[in-house]
């Protein structure tokens, strides 16, 4: 089958992934993966995204698939339950809220800006290297760093699955999946 | 000789289970397979052939094939 342009939209992604370890304000354009999901489910009651524009799954699947790091094992039964699901999808959300929460701390000046980034909600990493400053608030420097903890700690999760199950095992527990899928059952 | 007639086989969606993703959508030879109104995977079986790409591609595991009926 002939590709289309937005079968390169692997690139993207992994272009955004190598940009956060130059400068960490380019992590605000990750954005644009949570906006657009959501808005063609909400728009079109489809997933249209997940279906033909999510590079990150663009991106196991070619890890997994063409490049071979996969097992290509079945995913075991309770990580496609719908209690995981949504509790993963509950659970990224409050961690999301909670780094909106910090961002907003630094905003109001109750709390100092911390040049890290945090991998799986445990792990801080020094990320002084990404951070040049900004002509902003430093606190769009906090949400950036914030919102890249997201978009790495998914990333690793996603590729730790890719390696044990199927290349895009990540989108079985997705939460834009699940968030956007959801959005589709109420739509219908 | 006898020939061995094989029972003609077809991919099904365990539609609970499907999460819409797509990925068999892409693989599928024969576009037999769409993703109906984001929620799951729907195969038009009169356009498979069984060939088994999307099974081994779903991510969820939730597409079988079956033996049908001549």
């Amino acid at each position: 089958m002939k590709k289309k342009w937005y079968d390169y939209l692997w690139i993207a992604s992994l272009a955004y992934l190598l940009l956060g370890f130059f400068n960490i304000l380019f992590a605000w354009l990750g954005l644009l993966c949570f906006f657009i999901p959501l808005i063609i489910s909400v728009a079109t009651g489809t997933k249209g995204y997940c279906n033909r524009y999510c590079g990150r799954g663009q991106l196991f699947g070619l890890l997994g698939g063409r490049f071979g790091l996969s097992r290509k094992k079945d995913i075991p039964h309770w990580m496609k339950s719908k209690w995981f699901r949504y509790g993963f999808l509950i659970f990224f959300f409050v961690m999301f809220f909670q780094m909106l929460w910090n961002t907003c701390l630094v905003f109001s000046g109750a709390q100092d800006l911390r040049q890290a980034v945090t991998l799986l909600w445990t792990f801080k990493l020094p990320w002084h290297w990404a951070y040049h400053g900004t002509v902003f608030h430093e606190g769009v420097a906090a949400f950036a760093f914030g919102f890249y903890s997201v978009m790495l700690t998914s990333t690793i999760l996603g590729l730790l699955t890719m390696v044990l199950y199927k290349p895009r095992s990540w989108c079985v527990y997705c939460p834009m999946g699940t968030m956007t899928q959801l959005i589709c059952k109420v739509k219908k | 000789m006898e020939t061995k007639i094989r029972k003609k086989r077809k991919a099904f969606v365990e539609t609970d289970d499907c999460v819409a993703c797509g990925c068999c959508v892409k693989v599928c030879p024969r576009d037999a397979i769409e993703i109906w109104k984001g929620i799951t995977a729907k195969i038009r079986l009169e356009a498979c052939v069984g060939c088994g790409k999307c099974a081994r591609e779903c991510p969820a595991s939730v597409i079988t094939l079956r033996e049908v009926p001549q």
